[in-house]
Order: C-alpha cells, then sequence, then structure tokens
C-alpha cells in the first residue's frame, strides 16, 4: 500500500505544475491589466510596478520568475491587495472555508446517512419514496436558489438567524445547511442503495439465521460494507463542497478563500488565482488519496471477514 | 421482518455515533479558531459599511475612495477637513502664501508626535514626499506631486536629484513648497492622503509588511487595531493625536454588496452607511422618505464618451444629435433613482465662483434634423456600433436603458450592448478600443479644473481621440491668470467648447452621495463637494467632548 | 384486454416518468414557442420597474421594467440550449474515451483511467472560471476573423469547457461497458474473422451502449445546466444582454432587502429551473433503473 501513496503521490506533482502553469499563463495572457485604475496611469510608473511585482518582460520570464518563487514556497504578492502576500492571504482565509466547509460535510454525513438508512429500513413504503424524492429535490435545488430564499425566511421575515456575515456561532448554521443539502441528498441515495444491496447479500442472511439480533446485523455487517460506496463519494463531495462554498461565501460574505478566488479572476491577479488554485488542487489530492486509503482499508476487512 | 421493534436501541446506536463525530467536529472547530478561523466580533462605538475590502492603506499608493478614507482616518497631512468639508490646519498649523501664488510656507504645530512616540517634524514630510513621487514606489497617485518644481520630472525617473524638486526644509518645523503655476487647490491636495506624511523608519524596517496592525505608526486620528481580511477593520483612538477623538473604536466592515450593506444598517449592525454605491438604487424611492436617508450632491459627474476617430462619431452633427435625443431624465428616474440632477455640462455645481455654460439640453426634434443632415434619417443606414460599459453596479441596467432611449428617439437598431468586468473595462477604455463608452469621473479637489484638463490633446484620461488646441491654449492661459474671476471666465469658455460645440462626451446626470445613518447617533457628518468625510470629526451627539 | 392492462401498468409504474418527459417538452415548447406569444421580447425596457405579477405582466418585470416571463423563457433557450450543447461535446469526448480505454485493455487502459483519475480530483469548475475569463477576448478576435460576428464567445467557452469538465463519469461508465462486452462471443468472433476495430467498435459495440449512453445523457444534461448557472451567478459566464436562469436568479439573490420582498424574481426563475432539473434527474434516474444492465432489479 505504501507503494500506492508514493506513486500517487508523485504523480500529483506533474498535474499539479501543468495545472499552476496554465493558469498563470492564461491570467497573464488575458487582456485586462491588474493595474488598471480610472485615472490612467502614466507608461514609466507602470513599468516601476510591472517589474516591482516581476511582472515586467517576456512572458517566459515572468513564468519562470514565478515558478522559481513557488519552488521555494512563497506564492509572491497579490497584485490587487498591494501589501498582502499571496501565502497571507491564504493563511487568513483558508481555515474559514475549511471551518464552513467541514461544518456542511459533517450536517451532509449525518442527515444523507440517518436519511438513507431510514429510507432503506422502510424500502418500497411511503416513507421511502416521500424521502427519495425530497433526496431528489436536494440534488435539484441549486443553492444559489435555495439560500436566498431560506435568508429571506428565516433571516428576514422571521428574524430567527443573521442573513450575513461571520464571527458568531448563529453566523454558520445557514450557509453550512445551504452547503450541505445536495451532498445530504447524494449520500442518503448512496446509503440507500447500498444498504438494500448489502441487506440482501448471503452473509447478511447467514447473520441472520444464525439469530444474531436485527441492530447486530445491521450495525456489525451491513453497515461496515454499506460504507464503502460513500468513502469513495467523498472525494467528488469534497470537491463539490469547495466549489459550492464560493457561491456560499459569496451569498452570505463570509470572508473565506472562495470570495477571494473569484475576485482575483476577475481582476486578473495571475498570483492570487494560481494560488487559489494550487490550495485547491493541493486540498484535493490529499483528500482523494485520504479517501482511496480508507476505502481500501475497509474493503480489505470487509474482505477478510 | 420486524426492524420496528428495535427501532430504539437503533437510534440510541445513532444518537451515540452523531455525539462522537460532534465531538470531533468541536474539536476540530475549537482548533480552527485558534488558528483565526473564527474570531469573535468585537464591540465597537460606530460602524461603518465601507464599500469593500481595501486593498492597502499606505497612503502613497492608495488609488480607490474606500481607501483613502481609512488612510485619512490613520494619517494627517499639512491640511485636513473639518465636518463641514473646509480646509482647517493639520500638521501645518499655519502657512502662508507668496502673492505670485507660487510659494507656500507651511509652519507645523510643535510637540507633534506619531503613534509610538517619535516625534514629527517637517522631514518626514519631505522624506514621504520624496518617497511618493519616486518612481520605484509605483503610485498612480504621484502626479498630485507634479504641481511642485520639477516634480513631474523627478516622478517620471527623468530627474534623480530631489533636492532640485520644489520642496524645502530650512528647519525642523517650517516646509517650503514651490509651485510650477498657481494652484488656486493646493491646499485642498495637501490634506489628500497622497500627500500624507508616513513613518520612514518603519516602511523601511518592515517593507511591505508596515501597514499591518501591531506595525504601522500612524499620525491620524486613529491607530489600525485589527485587519481581518473580508471580515472587517477595527480602528482605535490615537492617544498622541493632536486634539482628542471623540470615538474611541470605530469598526470598518468591507461589506461589497448594496443589500447586505442595507440589511446590516436595518438590523442595527453597522450604523453608518457611508458609499452611495452600498444603497440599492431600486430601494431608494422607499428610503428617500426615512430620516435616516441623507442625500447631497457631490462632485461627480456621469458621462457617455464618443470615440472620435471612428465614424459616424467622427461628425460632429452625429453626437450633438445623440446629445440631444437622450432623455436623461428617464434614465435618473428609472435608473439612477437619487434625485441626481440632469447634466448637460460636465463640471458639476458646488463651487461658488464658477458658472457653466448653457449645455445641450433634450430637444428630440432637433436632435433627429441632425442625424438626417448627417446622412441617417431616422436612424437609416447608422453603422453597427458598440457600447461600451462595467457591468458592475448599476452599468448594465444604465446601458440598457440608453440604448433603448436611442433605439425610441432616433430609429438607431445598431447600437450593441458591450459589457466587459471592471478591469477589463478600464483597460479597453484606456486603449480608446470602443465607439461608445459609459463614463464617470469624481473630483479629486473643488475646481473646475479637475474635470476640464481630462479632455486636453493627448491627455492621459482623454480617451477619446478628441483635441482642440484652442482647447489647449486656454488651459494653459488659465493657469497662468491669478486672477480668480478672469481664470474661471476662461474655464467656462473652455467647457463650451466641450459640451456645445464640439460635444465629444455626453454628460448624463451629477452625481448624489447618499448615505444611511440615524442622525440622534451620528454628528460630524455634513454633507460637501468632494463628498470627503473626515472620521476624526465623528462623534455621538449629546457626549461632543 | 391484456395489451390495455400492460399499457396502464408501465404507465401507473412509471406515470411520473411520463409526467417528466411530457413538461420537459413543455418548457422546450414554451421557450423556443411560447416565447413569441408573450407580447414582449427579451431585451424590451419599459417604465413599469420592480412591479409583482399582474395582468399586463403574468411574472412581475425586473428592474429595466423587462417582462420577467418572456425574460426566463430567454433564459430557458440559453440555459437548455447550453446543457444540450455542452452534454454533446461531453458524450463524445466521454464516449470515444471509454470506448478506446476499454477496448484497448492492459496498459493503455490502465494510463487512460489513471489520467481520469487525475482529472477527477481537480477543482475543474475553477479551472473552468480562470479558463472562461482569460479566453474571452482571444476567442472573440478569433471568431471576429473567421467572420462569426454573431456569436458570442462566452457561449462558445462556456459550453466547450464545461463540456470537457463532465465527461469523466461517462467515459467511466462506458469504459467498465466495453470491458464486459469484450469479452461476448459476437465480439470474439468478429475478431476471428478478422474485422477491423474501428468497424467492431461502431458496427458490434456503439449499438450496445446506446441505452447507457441515453441515461448518462440524460443525468449529464442537468449537472453542465448547473455548472453554467453556478458560474453566470458569480458573474463570470454569461455576460449582459444574454441571459440564463443563472443570470437571473442572481439579479434576485442580490435584490433581497427586509423592505420590499421582489419574491417573484427569485421564485418564478429559481422554481422553473429547479423543477426542470428535477425532471431531468427523475428522468435520468427512472431510465437508468430501466437500462443500466448494472443496477439490480
Amino acid at each position: 500500500m505504501t507503494a500506492i501513496i508514493l506513486r500517487r503521490l508523485l504523480q500529483a506533482i506533474p498535474v499539479l505544475f501543468i495545472v499552476v502553469t496554465l493558469t498563470f499563463l492564461l491570467v497573464r495572457s488575458a487582456p485586462g491589466n491588474p493595474f488598471s485604475t480610472e485615472k490612467k496611469i502614466p507608461a514609466e510608473i507602470m513599468e516601476q510596478l510591472e517589474k516591482q511585482y516581476d511582472l515586467h518582460g517576456s512572458l517566459r520570464h515572468q513564468y519562470l520568475q514565478y515558478m522559481g518563487k513557488v519552488l521555494h514556497g512563497d506564492l509572491s504578492i497579490s497584485t490587487q491587495y498591494r501589501n498582502r502576500t499571496v501565502n497571507e492571504i491564504i493563511a487568513q482565509t483558508l481555515p474559514v472555508s475549511m471551518v464552513l466547509g467541514s461544518s456542511a460535510y459533517f450536517l451532509a454525513l449525518v442527515f444523507g446517512v440517518t436519511f438513507g438508512g431510514w429510507a432503506a429500513i422502510r424500502h418500497n413504503q411511503w416513507g421511502d419514496r416521500s424521502i427519495m424524492l425530497t433526496a431528489l429535490l436536494g440534488l435539484s435545488i441549486p443553492s444559489f436558489v435555495l439560500a436566498p430564499m431560506l435568508v429571506m425566511l428565516f433571516a428576514l421575515k422571521l428574524n430567527l438567524l443573521p442573513a450575513y456575515g461571520w464571527g458568531s456561532p448563529d453566523q454558520i448554521i445557514l450557509p453550512a445547511i445551504c452547503l450541505s443539502i445536495p451532498f445530504a441528498a447524494t449520500i442518503a441515495r448512496l446509503t440507500r442503495g447500498s444498504l438494500l444491496e448489502v441487506l440482501q447479500l448471503d452473509f447478511i442472511r447467514t447473520a441472520r439465521a444464525k439469530g444474531l439480533s436485527e441492530d447486530a446485523v445491521l450495525f456489525r455487517h451491513a453497515l461496515k460494507v454499506a460504507i464503502l460506496p460513500l468513502i469513495g463519494y467523498s472525494g467528488p463531495a469534497a470537491a463539490g463542497i469547495l466549489t459550492g462554498s464560493i457561491v456560499i461565501e459569496t451569498l452570505f460574505g463570509i470572508p473565506g478563500i472562495g470570495q477571494f478566488f473569484v475576485n482575483s479572476a476577475l481582476n486578473f491577479d495571475p498570483f492570487m488565482t494560481s494560488g487559489v488554485v494550487i490550495v485547491f488542487s493541493v486540498f484535493l489530492i490529499l483528500f482523494n488519496l485520504f479517501a482511496d486509503i480508507l476505502y481500501f482499508v475497509v474493503d480489505r476487512r470487509v474482505k477478510l471477514e | 421482518m420486524a426492524f420496528s421493534g428495535m427501532a430504539k436501541r437503533r437510534s440510541r446506536r445513532i444518537l451515540f455515533t452523531i455525539g462522537l463525530i460532534t465531538g470531533l467536529l468541536v474539536l476540530f472547530a475549537g482548533f480552527f479558531y485558534f488558528c483565526g478561523g473564527w474570531a469573535l466580533s468585537t464591540p465597537a462605538d460606530l460602524t461603518i459599511c465601507n464599500g469593500d475590502e481595501p486593498q492597502t492603506l499606505d497612503p502613497a499608493i492608495v488609488t480607490g475612495q474606500l481607501e483613502g478614507r481609512l488612510c485619512l482616518a490613520l494619517f494627517e497631512g499639512l491640511t485636513t477637513r473639518n465636518a463641514k468639508g473646509d480646509i482647517i490646519p493639520g500638521m501645518a498649523e499655519s502657512w502662508t502664501i507668496s502673492p505670485d501664488g507660487l510659494t507656500y510656507t507651511f509652519h507645523l504645530r510643535p510637540g507633534t508626535k506619531w503613534s509610538n512616540g517619535d516625534p514629527l517634524n517637517a522631514y518626514d514630510f519631505l522624506n514621504s514626499w520624496e518617497r511618493t513621487l519616486n518612481p520605484a514606489t509605483a503610485s498612480q497617485y504621484s502626479y498630485q506631486l507634479y504641481y511642485l518644481v520639477n516634480g513631474e520630472a523627478y516622478g517620471m525617473g527623468k530627474l534623480t536629484d530631489f533636492s532640485q524638486v520644489g520642496v524645502k526644509t530650512p528647519d525642523d518645523h517650517t516646509l517650503v513648497v514651490t509651485l510650477t503655476h498657481p494652484t488656486a487647490y493646493f491646499l485642498e491636495l495637501t490634506s489628500f492622503q497622497t500627500l500624507c506624511p508616513v513613518h520612514l523608519p518603519t516602511v523601511k524596517k518592515y517593507g511591505t509588511d508596515w501597514t499591518k496592525p501591531g506595525k504601522m505608526v500612524s499620525n491620524g486620528p486613529y491607530l489600525l487595531k485589527t485587519w481581518r481580511l473580508n471580515d472587517y477593520i477595527l480602528l482605535e483612538a490615537n492617544p498622541y493625536y493632536w486634539r482628542p477623538v471623540p470615538l474611541p473604536r470605530i469598526k470598518v466592515l468591507p461589506t461589497s454588496t448594496s443589500t447586505a450593506c442595507f440589511n446590516l444598517f436595518y438590523s442595527g449592525k453597522t450604523d453608518l452607511i457611508i458609499d452611495k454605491s452600498s444603497i440599492p438604487p431600486e430601494l431608494v424611492p422607499d428610503l428617500k422618505n426615512e430620516p435616516y436617508f441623507h442625500a447631497n450632491p457631490f462632485g461627480g459627474t456621469s458621462f457617455i464618451r464618443f470615440n472620435v476617430k471612428r465614424k459616424p462619431f467622427d461628425d460632429v452633427r452625429v453626437r450633438q444629435a445623440l446629445a440631444l435625443a437622450l432623455d436623461k431624465k428617464d434614465i435618473v428616474e428609472k435608473i439612477t433613482r437619487a434625485g441626481e440632477p440632469v447634466a448637460t455640462t460636465l463640471v458639476p455645481p458646488g463651487n461658488a465662483s464658477y458658472t457653466a455654460p448653457q449645455g445641450l439640453g433634450y430637444n428630440p426634434d432637433e436632435a433627429r434634423k441632425l442625424l438626417a443632415e448627417a446622412g441617417y434619417p431616422n436612424g437609416r443606414g447608422f453603422p453597427d456600433v458598440n457600447l461600451l460599459y462595467a457591468g458592475r453596479g448599476m452599468g448594465t441596467q444604465m446601458a440598457t436603458e440608453i440604448q433603448a432611449l436611442w433605439r425610441r428617439e432616433l430609429g438607431i437598431n445598431s447600437i450593441h450592448l458591450r459589457g466587459q468586468e471592471w478591469k477589463v473595462y478600464l483597460n479597453t477604455q484606456q486603449l480608446i478600443d470602443f465607439d461608445l463608452c459609459v463614463s464617470a469621473w469624481v473630483g479629486d479637489y473643488n475646481d473646475p479644473q479637475t474635470f476640464l484638463d481630462m479632455f486636453v490633446t493627448g491627455g492621459g484620461n482623454n480617451d477619446t481621440n478628441w483635441g482642440n488646441a484652442r482647447y489647449d491654449e486656454m488651459l494653459k492661459t488659465s493657469e497662468s491668470t491669478p486672477d480668480v474671476a478672469q481664470r474661471m471666465q476662461i474655464l467656462h469658455d473652455m467647457e463650451k467648447i466641450l459640451v456645445v460645440d464640439e460635444v465629444p462626451i455626453v454628460p448624463i446626470y451629477f452625481y448624489v452621495g447618499m448615505s444611511l445613518y440615524h442622525s440622534d447617533k451620528l454628528g460630524g457628518y455634513e454633507p460637501n463637494f468632494v463628498d470627503d468625510h473626515r472620521w476624526g470629526e465623528f462623534y455621538l451627539p449629546g457626549k461632543k467632548p | 384486454m391484456k395489451s390495455i392492462h400492460l399499457f396502464y401498468r408501465v404507465v401507473k409504474k412509471d406515470a411520473l416518468l411520463v409526467v417528466c418527459v411530457l413538461f420537459l417538452l413543455a418548457v422546450l415548447a414554451l421557450a423556443f414557442v411560447g416565447i413569441h406569444f408573450t407580447g414582449y421580447t427579451y431585451d424590451q425596457i419599459s417604465d413599469a420597474s420592480l412591479l409583482p405579477p399582474s395582468h399586463a405582466h403574468w411574472f412581475g418585470t425586473d428592474a429595466n421594467g423587462h417582462d420577467l416571463l418572456t425574460r426566463i423563457l430567454f433564459g430557458a433557450q440559453i440555459s437548455l440550449f447550453v446543457a444540450a450543447v455542452g452534454a454533446l461535446v461531453s458524450l463524445t469526448v466521454g464516449v470515444t474515451y471509454g470506448m478506446i480505454s476499454g477496448y484497448a485493455g492492459g496498459r493503455i487502459d490502465s494510463l487512460m483511467m489513471r489520467l481520469v483519475e487525475i482529472i477527477y480530483s481537480l477543482p475543474t469548475l475553477v479551472l473552468v472560471i480562470v479558463l472562461v475569463t482569460s479566453l474571452d477576448s482571444p476567442v472573440a478576435n478569433l471568431l471576429k476573423s473567421a467572420g462569426l460576428t454573431g456569436v458570442n464567445p462566452r457561449l462558445v467557452l462556456i459550453v466547450l469547457f464545461l463540456g470537457l469538465t463532465e465527461w469523466l463519469t461517462m467515459a467511466r461508465i462506458i469504459r467498465g461497458q466495453v470491458l464486459v462486452l469484450k469479452q461476448q462471443a459476437f465480439v470474439q468472433a468478429s475478431l476471428a474473422l478478422g474485422q477491423s476495430h474501428v468497424r467492431i467498435l461502431w458496427r458490434h459495440l456503439f449499438p450496445n451502449l446506446f441505452g447507457i449512453i441515453v441515461v448518462y445523457l440524460t443525468l449529464t444534461i442537468p449537472a453542465i445546466m448547473l455548472d453554467e448557472s453556478f458560474m453566470s451567478f458569480l458573474h463570470v459566464g454569461l455576460q449582459p444582454p444574454l441571459a440564463s436562469w443563472g443570470t437571473l436568479v442572481s439579479d434576485a439573490a442580490f435584490l433581497i432587502n427586509p423592505i420590499r420582498l421582489y419574491w417573484w424574481m427569485l421564485i418564478f426563475p429559481g422554481g422553473l429551473m429547479t423543477l426542470t432539473l428535477l425532471a431531468l434527474n427523475f428522468l435520468g434516474d427512472g431510465l437508468r433503473d430501466a437500462l443500466d444492465p448494472r443496477v439490480r432489479k
């Protein structure tokens, strides 16, 4: 297994390299100048600015300068926020996004597994059908449609929760819920599907025949196998939560990394954009690796039984 | 199968698992809290919605209005403004101006200190201005010091000896400034953030990091206590400031969406919305009657630029036709809605000594006549042209409206909308890669010059390809005319060329600043032409020191 | 009697499926045909700004006085177009890739699937945003020089790149199926007869994949629609005057305030979009239950 991990990590390096190169070159070759303001800047000053940022000279030169810095762990300075290094911005905003993302993930797991399990148990009865339809609805309603509706209801009409901002615990409730819903829905469907399949398998029948209680059947045997597809889904779920958080952060004014990403792409800030791409990619690669390892471990244990 | 019988045990198991995971997550969240991921809100005496996250707080390189406001709370120049917007002594206690208007002698207030206790003297100004002008700093506003003798040469890197630039320090507390030509508004420039002093040893020590809380040393009414990205900024009263500061703590929110700003104000989480772009325009008709709504005109104009090198806008009759046919009242009543006055000239009213010429009003019949004369009767045969605009704020709605209005009055169907993101739009406008462009300009100081000098031939902010030798000549003459009335007359005639005869631009409306605050909770906020409200002037009514 | 019974059973079991199909057809019809009967054009402004639903404007108006019903139908055209064409791009790439990978087998297959794994773990939508914002001008110039001035460069970019984001699942599924089919007798026989690989792929394998292609096509369409509206919401997608459901919902979301509730601006486009996505997902689910051989009955 160590071999697999090492191989995956080694594979990741050229991928990251390609992705960062692509991002940097694209953002730099686009026509928007990161330093433009309404009052035009004299050419001499523009040249100075570019030199300060190592954005002067040929594209190749700029790129090499940047990659050199990246390899030393320096993601350079943001062209928009002129005395903030990208490292600094990420250090301040990433934890916020992580808190939001992990809360959403946790909620998705809890609701998804609970409702999916319920549905599997009430298979083909009214409960099953209605839960599955709700799950499908949860998948189909975009987060930026649901969030404003929930804000209108809970924050503006009923005044129960804050509509905006970050800093107190009640400000995380609505954003985390909105972010988690599509994933809760998918997890519910997956849980139900795999539980149903598993509950029909031979070894379950054997366990029941042996006289084990329903509880033991469910928790000790069935769940362990049924969990596999969920672990498999955690990679795409993480990716989805990451991208979903961009919209949620924009809607709720959460000072996370997503808002900075959109801003920097729109303002042609090559360093910030590339920096965010690196962070997202590294996170996802590591997360996927972790999920694969977990899958491997659980799968092995299941096979052993 | 009898599942339901075991339901209780099962649900207990589920609860246990949930409890376990919750515990893990609380630990997790706690970890992030201590990483600063979740700083709990701190109370303040005044919370201001400032419009967006500031790009920097270094006064020498700041370009935006929102950054300017923060800088002017942290730093102070030779002069400053009072609540009414009048220029009053700041770091300079008094000054004298030579009769020819070229030499200013400033006497600094004795005993002034920086926020770390260091004494503040004239050398701070000298060295700070050198830093601002120095091309290596790449300050986009350094041209404000070009009024100084040799300022431009130094700023362009053509001169490397700063001692030749028109600012001298005969002693610790005196600053002598020599200008290239009389500049009526120079004292307004010295109150602007670009000319504020910075504490150079700090800048040297920390490099670009010097603007961070805990490192920044400033001389203004407030200190930078906290700065959390996209979250909030906390300002604390500076004990070393030369006069008492009424409000001990100010919290600044970088909320950028107007509806979010308004929601915060409505729910009491913010006390002052200071920028009109933070107020949703569609709510203005409702808000106008509220006691917390305050509107005041200020020195900004929205207008449309023509690219006079491209057909059909090389024909002045076409330009005049479009100017006469635009129903500007429609735009201010339907789109912007803040009660903006319709503009037929470029320079906004507000300067008592200046009288604007009579501009081109709304006259669709005349417009149609001119258009037909130019060869496009009823808009027939009008070539395909683009109307460039920035897609942010009300930009889209306004451009859509303008396009529709010209279609309605002149029958022109071939004007296409071209919306771009802000930075791309700025770039395109500066490259003059458009046919028509929705633009705006806010004055840096209260004088028609800040608007009219945009359109000199080849001027950096002209962006219309238009030029007129007589216009340029008149501007030069005005600069060396010390008599106020005479100078204003020259500027008046210049503006007539601009908006009546040649029409490279079509003015639409003059800005009206809007702000939301409860006057029983905030004092020291008064309307003024440059929309410059110094936070050091704010106080809580009933508690004025 | 028997056939009616059968029909009744099918309809009863799949009644909702039929409803979904009818609903989608209705949306298509309204979007492309019905839009001409609303009495307004999508870019027609008026002074009736931000009015709730009324007799003149069934769905109310927006800030410029556009009739919202017309705007929603126009948005439907754009959203559906992007989703359909994007899904086709997705399909083309995914099916080709999956077929080649599964058919080739061995090292080529494992290499190709590893590439899929890698791309799977990348933040693709983030990259698409960068691609679309950066390539906007160059593509615009390219189109201009090719004489295609009527074509919107953003639209082309979005369709292309979103299609290239969603082909992974299709490729995996196809490859899996091809691996299974490859072992079957008729393929082995064709190989023995000396038929060319391309012929085998096209004449024998492809027709058997048809069902599964339809299923995943139906499931890719809502995915792309969601992605596109996501981008439009963040203002990095389609630019005005083009409007998709994403931009309409975005306008509404940023108008939320405690004084005036412009509910029609959110509920109508948001609701229609949700129902369309729901119908597509439901249809895809149903088709998958019926046609995907991997699903246990």
